[in-house]
């Protein structure tokens, strides 16, 4: 182990991070950006991801979007009456949205029963939503209109799906989240990625609401 | 969180299973990937060669390649039905298989926790993950050679309606789905990636590693992660469509009013042009997927063998956000000929030839690094240098296919293959060798041959101009791609003697790559101990054992002082500081100003 | 510990210092040359194919200069910059007016050839004058066939539904219009008259290729491109499929013969009984 290469191994810095710069030449393209002593200052982890998932979740929706809006342009297109039970659907999604909402704050007052409460009822009714859009599915393929029946109908069943698979995932969150509130009091890391994702699932559903049936 | 980590990692007990084969560790799981690469380009490059036989010498018996193939040849020749899937595997291998997983896969799982002090991934089970999802997808795709129908044969872009009508070529059957399940996998798992990719340097860079002190190479990766997050799922939306156009009847991208096999198509409405859009919306960024991570490799070796700080850091970081930006933007110029609105493809051809002014930046970065430098020649500073030649020559034919008039004539012939061939495969493959070069002894702890790795180079950069330059002018002559044989007409007549040539050359080069093969394995078995830092590079990766032990550090993350480029720092002891060395050392008489940090 | 001083080698910078100017820099533009006497593009025959070529020649007279003065300044460094030990390189991180002008520069060059392209493709993109011939193409595995629109000058109805195995086209019997429509497997043009060809597919994408006429456009199943031009020269061309259609992709051929007016004339009036 030769000096110059012996890594650092103190646990305080000499000094401020980035400066004074040494012999070398250390102007970079701005000024250190942030002060990275001490992990108080980070972002959980879990939070940058979820935002992560969000972007990446919305260039797919975004994809299917772009195809949908061009499909609509060929002379074949008719438009499917919205099945009945999707208002319905909606209400308690975003009951469950507030919910979660609500409980957070409790959580933030150290109120953790409730937010224990809110949080379950939340992802109940996400339990109740998922089963509401199968439920509109079967009621959609009663009268007759299946999968490859019109484009319309194409995209309700793709877009519907696509949705709802990924309000699983936001299931699975919300469930691992209602195990951790019970063991752990911290609850910000897990609770809060989690309620991130289900209220950007929450507004994806009215976008696709809106985009299927009234543009 | 650097917290959780805080216990030494050495402590833990782990089987042979948790530790070389579900690892979650970044380096393991970043040689997986590598290795798993370099087995995949054994086989895309195979079927380049059985390509490359085909147009070179169309009249030759292959009686080894029947015995190979039996459904592919018949009377020793390859059959016309063959050909197309032959094409089509060779270029989904290459781009998706070998080169995305490699680089970015192998070279940024593996350097990026290094390369910024961190002791490992932020999420070391998702990492796991991603890789495991690209076993089951080569799995899948390669059994698609054993189905009815053969392996998918509509191009590595897998335009409907011939991906989408199982009866327009015998590829469309099974080979197909197959394809596009595969590809699903693999996208999922670059997803994951990716994201474990950003997370980690936003959040685990080590004390004193500022955005603004990252290694180029670490830049390169972060913004290759981004490039893949927001463009992959677009493919992955394409991918999922096309597949219920096949196999549930919907009609995304099929129109009405087909014959297909004198067959009346029942599929209505769609639009084929739509798929080319999200295609292409991935397929652009790709190509740039493939290309951020060797620039940052080779910038990172360029400086470290010149012993000289990389030249304009600064603009080095600007144009690699540019391009990343700017990618998103230029997707048409694919589809010049599609029947696009002519302004939409001027729009396409300003994009597309603004993103050539950060490439050329680079370019001319590099060379000022080399400028009054003092040269090693390292193996992999020989592949850096030919990549920047290689960057070049392909970079410009890239002007010419951005110009929509001249593309009119260009696009689908060789002349693309050509291009493609030059900044795609040759130069990021480069990449990829200088890469693995430079740090196999942080990999595997041993240094590589030096001397097999010269020959290879040798070998390969006279190789790969003397296959890939002509193609050009196959190009020019009007040789359309994805064509059997020239043998139908005319105006192809006089390319014969050329195309053997090329092939010969083919042959040669990949011939070649066996020394490499060599090399590598012989290396990792036998070759000799490496030590820390045999490269004397200031990087963080260098400041730890090779390989580093798991966990990276020992008992306490590194701490960072300095950018990574103080190479021949005036009035240092050394031509090097690594980036662990505090402020101010024990060099005396640097003369600095203390305001801003520039030398006076 | 490996011995670094091994890479300290003027032999090897001087070696790919060379073969980077004389293989890449020199070869690079040599060959080129040669390749003009041999595989070059084939003779124009179209008008705007003049402009399409002489955007090409532009292009690549530029492109040429910066890929063997490129080329030529890395040889020169590899081989000029090969260390001797002793000495150390210099300190230079950046230079913002170096940068700049190496921003600057390629930024004007691009910008010329962006107007430069971008008032060739407006040309060859221009709208089709009202005498044009009109021409029907159709890609279908693996051949294509051309329809003419007979004496009265007007194409029959076509549409999807009337779509069918003898009737690939979808033409509409009961329109009028089309019964004098002449369907041929040969393409015959007018020399020196303008033409558009509305291009088809009935199955998988193709693309409509006249390497003599710099005429390029897929054929695309569901809608029709097109794109006119003018023929320059008498003689027989080739027409191919520049777009992986199958199988026959590579026998996709198609005959062009371009001709008097009047043997034209004669010709389609032959065709039509
Ligand atoms: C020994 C090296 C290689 C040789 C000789 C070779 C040769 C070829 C040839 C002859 C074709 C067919 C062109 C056509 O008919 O359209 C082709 C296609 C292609 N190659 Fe390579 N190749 C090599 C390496 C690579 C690498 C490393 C990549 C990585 C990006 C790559 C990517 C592709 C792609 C994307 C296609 C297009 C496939 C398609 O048309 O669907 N090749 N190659
Ligand atoms: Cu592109
Ligand atoms: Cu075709």
């Amino acid at each position: 182990m030769t000096p110059t290469t012996a890594p650092t191994l103190e646990r305080k810095r000499p000094g401020p991070p980035g400066g004074p710069a040494g012999p070398g030449w250390d102007r970079g393209f701005g000024q250190p950006d942030r002060d990275r002593d001490g992990d108080a200052h980070r972002v959980p982890l879990a939070r940058i991801a979820v935002w992560l998932v969000v972007a990446t979740v919305t260039l797919l929706f975004a994809a299917f979007t772009s195809t949908y809006l061009a499909r609509r342009m060929e002379p074949d297109w008719q438009t499917l009456q919205m099945p009945g039970i999707l208002w319905l659907n909606t209400a308690v999604l975003a009951v469950s949205s507030f919910l979660l909402e609500w409980s957070r704050r409790e959580g933030l007052k150290q109120q953790l029963p409730r937010l224990r409460a809110g949080l379950i009822i939340a992802t109940v009714l996400g339990v109740v939503f998922l089963a509401g859009q199968i439920l509109a599915w079967r009621q959609l393929a009663a009268t007759g209109i299946f999968l490859a029946s019109s484009p319309h109908s194409s995209f309700f069943y793709l877009l519907t799906g696509a949705h709802g698979v990924h309000i699983l995932g936001g299931l699975i969150a919300l469930f691992y989240a209602v195990g951790k509130t019970r063991t752990t009091g911290s609850v910000e890391a897990v609770f809060e990625p989690a309620a991130t994702f289900w209220h950007f699932l929450g507004v994806l559903w009215l976008y696709l609401l809106v985009l299927l049936f009234w543009i | 969180m650097t917290v959780t980590h805080d216990h030494t990692h050495a402590e833990h007990r782990q089987s042979f299973i948790t530790r070389w084969i579900f690892s979650q560790d970044h380096k393991v799981i970043g040689i997986q990937y590598l290795m798993t690469s370099l087995l995949m380009a054994a086989i895309g490059g195979f079927l380049s060669m059985l390509i490359r036989m085909q147009l070179g010498f169309p009249t030759w018996n292959f009686y080894w390649a029947q015995w190979l193939f039996p459904g592919g040849f018949a009377d020793f020749k390859m059959k016309p039905d063959f050909y197309p899937a032959v094409v089509t595997m060779h270029g989904t291998i290459m781009v998706f298989f070998v080169l995305t997983t490699a680089l970015s896969g192998g070279f940024g799982n593996f350097l990026i926790p290094l390369t910024i002090g961190a002791r490992d991934m932020a999420f070391p089970f998702l990492n796991m993950m991603s890789y495991w999802l690209y076993p089951p997808a080569i799995v899948i795709l390669l059994i698609s050679f054993l189905v009815t129908g053969g392996a998918a044969a509509a191009g590595w872009t897998a335009y409907p309606p011939l991906s989408a009508l199982r009866n327009a070529v015998p590829g469309s059957l099974w080979g197909q789905t197959l394809w596009l399940v595969s590809l699903a996998l693999l996208i999922v798992g670059f997803l994951f990636g990716s994201l474990n990719y950003i997370t980690t340097v936003f959040n685990l860079r080590a004390r004193g590693m500022t955005m603004s002190r990252l290694p180029l190479v670490t830049w390169a990766q972060f913004l290759t992660a981004i490039l893949m997050l927001l463009s992959f799922p677009v493919l992955f939306a394409a991918v999922i469509m096309l597949l219920f156009d096949r196999h549930l009847g919907t009609s995304f991208f099929i129109p009405s009013g087909l014959v297909v096999g004198s067959q009346l198509v029942t599929h209505q409405g769609g639009n084929p042009i739509l798929w080319q859009h999200l295609f292409w919306f991935l397929g652009h960024p790709e190509v740039y997927v493939l290309i951020l991570p060797p620039m940052g490799i080779v910038s990172e070796i360029l400086s470290n063998n010149s012993r000289k700080p990389i030249f304009g850091y600064t603009f080095m970081v600007g144009s690699l956000s540019a391009i990343t930006f700017l990618s998103f933007l230029v997707w048409g110029h694919h589809m010049f000929t599609s029947g696009m609105h002519p302004l939409v493809g001027t729009a396409f051809m300003v994009t597309t030839l603004l993103i050539a002014v950060p490439s050329a930046i680079k370019v001319f970065n590099w060379l000022a690094t080399l400028w009054r430098a003092q040269i090693r020649f390292t193996s992999a500073m020989l592949f850096a240098i030919g990549f920047v030649s290689l960057f070049v020559t392909g970079g410009l034919t890239g002007v010419f296919l951005a110009s929509p008039a001249v593309d009119i004539y260009f696009q689908d012939t060789f002349f693309v293959v050509a291009h493609f061939h030059f900044v795609m495969a040759s130069a990021a493959l480069f990449g990829l060798f200088a890469g693995t070069y430079h740090w196999f002894p942080k990999m595997f702890g041993r240094m590589m041959n030096e001397r097999l790795g010269k020959i290879h180079f040798w070998l390969t950069f006279v190789g790969i101009y003397a296959t890939f330059y002509p193609m050009h002018f196959a190009g020019t002559a009007g040789m359309m791609r994805r064509i059997f044989s020239t043998t139908q007409y005319e105006f192809l007549r006089g390319l014969a003697g050329m195309n053997m040539f090329i092939s010969v050359a083919a042959f040669g080069l990949g011939i070649a790559q066996l020394i490499f093969a060599y090399n590598f394995i012989n290396s990792w078995i036998r070759g000799p101990k490496a030590d820390r830092n045999p490269w004397k590079s200031n990087t963080l990766e260098w400041q730890t054992e090779s390989p580093p032990p798991h966990g990276n550090w020992g008992a306490h993350e590194p701490t960072v002082h300095r950018w990574p480029y103080d190479y021949s720092v005036p009035g240092a002891t050394d031509d090097f500081i690594p980036q662990t060395v505090p402020a101010v050392p024990a060099v005396s008489g640097a003369a600095v100003d203390e305001s801003d940090g520039k030398p006076t | 510990m490996s011995n670094l001083s091994e890479h300290y080698s003027p032999a090897t910078g001087r070696r790919l210092g060379l073969l980077i100017i004389i293989m890449v820099a020199i070869g690079g533009v040599l060959t080129t040359f040669w390749a003009k006497t041999r595989w070059w593009f084939p003779p124009v025959a179209s008008r705007h194919g003049a402009d399409v070529d002489q955007l090409i020649t532009t292009t690549f007279i530029v492109t040429g200069f910066v890929f063997f003065f490129v080329n030529l300044a890395l040889g020169i460094f590899v081989w000029r910059f090969a260390a001797a030990r002793e000495e150390r390189a210099i300190f230079w991180p950046d230079s913002r007016t170096l940068e700049l002008s190496y921003t600057l520069v390629p930024t004007a060059i691009l910008i010329t050839l962006i107007s430069m392209g971008a008032v060739t493709w407006a040309r060859v993109h221009s709208p089709v004058p009202r005498n044009a011939l009109r021409v029907e193409a159709l890609g279908q595995q693996f051949a294509w066939t051309f329809r003419y629109a007979g004496p009265d000058g007007a194409f029959g109805r076509t549409a999807p539904r009337f779509v069918s195995r003898q009737n690939p086209r979808g033409m509409d019997q009961s329109d009028a219009a089309g019964r004098d429509d002449i369907i041929v497997s040969e393409l015959r043009l007018p020399v020196n008259e303008p033409v558009v060809v509305l291009i088809r597919s009935s199955d998988v994408i193709h693309s409509f290729f006249l390497p003599n006429f710099r005429v390029k456009q897929d054929a695309v199943p569901g809608m029709t491109t097109q794109f006119w031009f003018t023929p320059t020269r008498r003689g027989n061309f080739e027409l191919a499929c520049a777009e992986l259609c199958g199988v026959g992709h590579y026998i996709m051929r198609g005959r062009v013969v371009v001709d008097t007016k009047a043997a034209v004339d004669a010709w389609l009036a032959d065709q039509s009984h």
